[in-house]
């Protein structure tokens, strides 16, 4: 045996017989593997697939936000940190993309037939056709404003993910225990960095209560049942946002303390806006560019 | 982005340098901490969490060491001879005359 074990890096490679796949990662579990993709009984189809649209697009539109980090973060370890936060909330997108497409294969055929379902999804569908919440889609500011809206994206994200565990739908109990885990880490990254400028110097304390002034009115919409959601969690297989909202205030309000931060007042009442397609010019501009490539070369690999 | 009331300086901010860590992972197998490179944070809580992005992403770790990179005491390379020369020739100092089973790994 001539493995070098003053790497911590080689060991890896043993377990997947020599195959060092270090562009995907090593050791992954399919999150999928073994779950049964039927629809559950009790729902319909279409349901379904726009309930997987909501929060599959959150998670999309997060992910593109947090990309924009990239090059531009105050220190390389931020961006990298960010940068993987991205990646893990792609990942759920994907995942929720794809279920989209099985429960609902007219949408994906309609927009591009030849393409797979979530690519179609992602990448051939207009502003209006996103069912996120508005929260993500705004732009993100300066650091201390991603880092609030982040600390209130995860904590809502963690309260929904963590209750859809025990979904009557497979497919979205086994993606939910995926995204538990890594939103846990999302928003406890997003909480210390709140605290830390909240807490830190007078310019850091401002810059972050500018943050938060600028982020909740965004907050209410969390919060707003619409039709689909109601009955998918009628059925045992979607979460009613309205019920999140004890377990989201409980949190902000910790971290907020602990920044010394003045918790907002309560926000006016919203009207559903992102989950029905109503959307702010940023949403526009950020699909423009995310969508870009994939239009101009529809079936190109890189 | 959201400035409105922060104050601005007429002169360009000096920016402090976060201090250096060196990061030490253990594998999965139970085996040392071993380096595998080096970030900067403000303390060494962030260096834990920088760890854990910069170096742990694909699975390599179950453990992280982090250590200030000035509390690190070094051999210099100019006193490498009396430092590690001495040993070269002292073949009796290596237990290369046992014969060591197959199945014994890690040695």
């Amino acid at each position: 045996m001539t493995t070098d074990h003053d790497s911590a890096y080689d060991s890896l490679a043993d377990e997947h017989g020599g195959d060092a796949r270090w562009a995907f990662g090593t050791g992954f579990d399919d999150p999928l593997s073994g779950v049964d993709t039927a629809i559950p009984g009790g729902v319909e189809a279409a349901d379904l697939a726009v309930y997987c649209l909501m929060l599959a697009d959150d998670a999309l539109v997060m992910s593109q936000r947090l990309t924009e980090w990239c090059t531009n973060a105050p220190e390389l370890e931020e961006e990298v940190a960010l940068a993987n936060i991205g990646l893990d909330l792609l990942g759920q997108a994907r995942l929720l993309l794809a279920r989209a497409g099985a429960a609902d294969p007219s949408i994906p055929q309609r927009l591009a037939a030849d393409l797979p379902h979530e690519d179609a999804l992602a990448y051939f569908r207009r502003a209006a056709e996103y069912r996120n919440v508005t929260l993500v889609e705004v732009d993100n500011g300066d650091f201390a404003r991603s880092a609030v809206r982040l600390l209130a994206f995860s904590t809502w994200r963690l309260a929904l993910l963590d209750r859809l565990t025990s979904s009557r739908d497979p497919v979205l109990a086994a993606v939910a225990a995926k995204g538990v885990k890594e939103v846990t880490y999302h928003r406890d990254y997003a909480a210390r960095w709140v605290v830390r400028l909240g807490d830190g110097t007078d310019l850091s304390h401002d810059r972050v209560a500018a943050g938060l002034a600028a982020t909740w009115p965004y907050v209410g919409e969390l919060f707003v049942s619409s039709d689909v959601e109601q009955r998918l969690a009628a059925a045992g297989v979607g979460v009613d946002p309205a019920g999140l909202r004890a377990e989201f205030d409980d949190v902000m309000r910790q971290v907020l303390a602990a920044a010394r931060l003045q918790h907002p007042a309560a926000e006016s009442t919203v009207d559903i806006a992102g989950r029905s397609g109503r959307h702010t010019e940023a949403l526009v501009s950020l699909l423009a560019e995310m969508q870009e490539l994939a239009r101009a070369h529809p079936e190109a690999i890189w | 982005m959201p400035t409105e009331g922060v104050p601005a300086g007429t002169e360009p901010r000096q920016r402090s340098v976060w201090p250096l860590y060196e990061v030490f992972v253990r594998g999965k197998r139970g085996l040392n901490h071993v380096h595998v490179g080096s970030l900067h944070a403000a303390d060494s809580e962030m260096a834990l969490h920088h760890a854990r992005d910069l170096y742990t992403r694909r699975n390599e770790g179950v453990s992280i060491w982090v250590v200030l990179a000035t509390s690190i005491a070094a051999s210099s390379p100019d006193e490498k001879d009396p430092f590690f020369a001495p040993s070269g020739d002292k073949v009796y100092r290596h237990p290369t005359f046992y014969s060591i089973p197959d199945d014994v790994p890690y040695i």
